[in-house]
């Protein structure tokens, strides 16, 4: 089951993540030091991270560096626009029944 | 088109709900029944190239309806609205719910909250839409998609109006 990127973006260190890892890939240590944070706190935000894709492992040596997957963001965000786009389009066509009526009750 | 009515859309992360305000050049009463009349709710109910085609609708508490929108291929996707609460044209509550065409229920689904109010002869919808899980609602997007270009400049932006942070 995958978790719900509204979870995952709510959390301001999370999103620190994210804007942290869009510039650059990072390894979990590297992130450790850069918020200040212990190993196993990264480690959580991490999962959460994972598991709703907004973040990619790569292994590279020994070391694992996770990236952004701007894809998934690219993809909610069209979610939002289109799903208010919707709604002002349904919106306009209400105004237009609306003005057809009382034109009829005139 | 009417550009300087009102519209609001807002999205609270953090309580799974979407807020949409919505100002209309009528009076409250027929803005009710646009609302709360399968004949009207078909000639506006779904977004344009779809249509909303409703099978049966029996507006009041513990009633439903049952509907589709189409899209231009002939593509249904069925929905039960369930009505939780009315007080005549002021508010009524529904649980949405996607259904297949036998219409039996997908749960869970939505609460959705509409409340309706008259001002210099302009009516006020305000809609809520609280979601269990916000996943769920990409299904109504199902098949259609639009090209968007999002730049790391304005990442920091998006992801903090997202989760109502501003």
């Amino acid at each position: 089951m995958k978790k719900d990127i509204f979870q995952a973006i709510s959390d301001p260190t999370r999103r620190a993540i994210l804007t942290l890892i869009a510039i650059q890939a990072l390894t979990p240590n590297a992130m450790a030091e850069k918020f200040e944070m212990t190993r196993q706190a990264v480690s959580k935000h991490i999962k959460v991270l994972h598991e709703c894709d907004l973040i990619k492992l790569e292994h590279s040596g020994r070391e694992i560096y996770y990236h952004f997957n701007a894809k998934k963001m690219q993809e909610f965000d069209h979610w939002l626009a289109q799903f208010r786009q919707n709604w002002e389009t349904q919106f306009n066509q209400l105004d237009d029944l609306l003005s057809t009526i009382k034109e009829q009750q005139k | 088109m009417n550009n300087d009515l009102l519209f609001d859309f807002n999205v609270d992360k953090a309580a799974k709900t979407v807020f949409i305000t919505r100002e209309f050049n009528a009076g409250q009463s027929l803005v009710w029944d646009a609302f709360t009349k399968a004949e009207l709710l078909d000639q506006w109910g779904a977004p344009a190239p779809m249509h909303a085609k409703t099978k049966y609708m029996d507006f009041k508490v513990g009633g439903r309806r049952f509907y589709a929108m189409i899209s231009p291929d002939g593509q249904e996707r069925w929905s039960v609205q369930e009505y939780t609460s009315i007080t005549p044209k002021t508010n009524f509550k529904m649980y949405n719910t996607f259904a297949d065409k036998d219409e039996n229920r997908e749960l869970p689904g939505s609460e959705w909250d509409h409340t309706f109010s008259e001002e210099n002869g302009r009516t006020k919808v305000s809609i809520t839409i609280f979601n269990e899980s916000f996943e769920r609602m990409e299904k109504l997007l199902e098949g259609f998609r639009i090209g968007y270009t999002m730049t790391l400049a304005n990442l920091e932006n998006l992801l903090s109006t997202l989760s109502g942070k501003q």
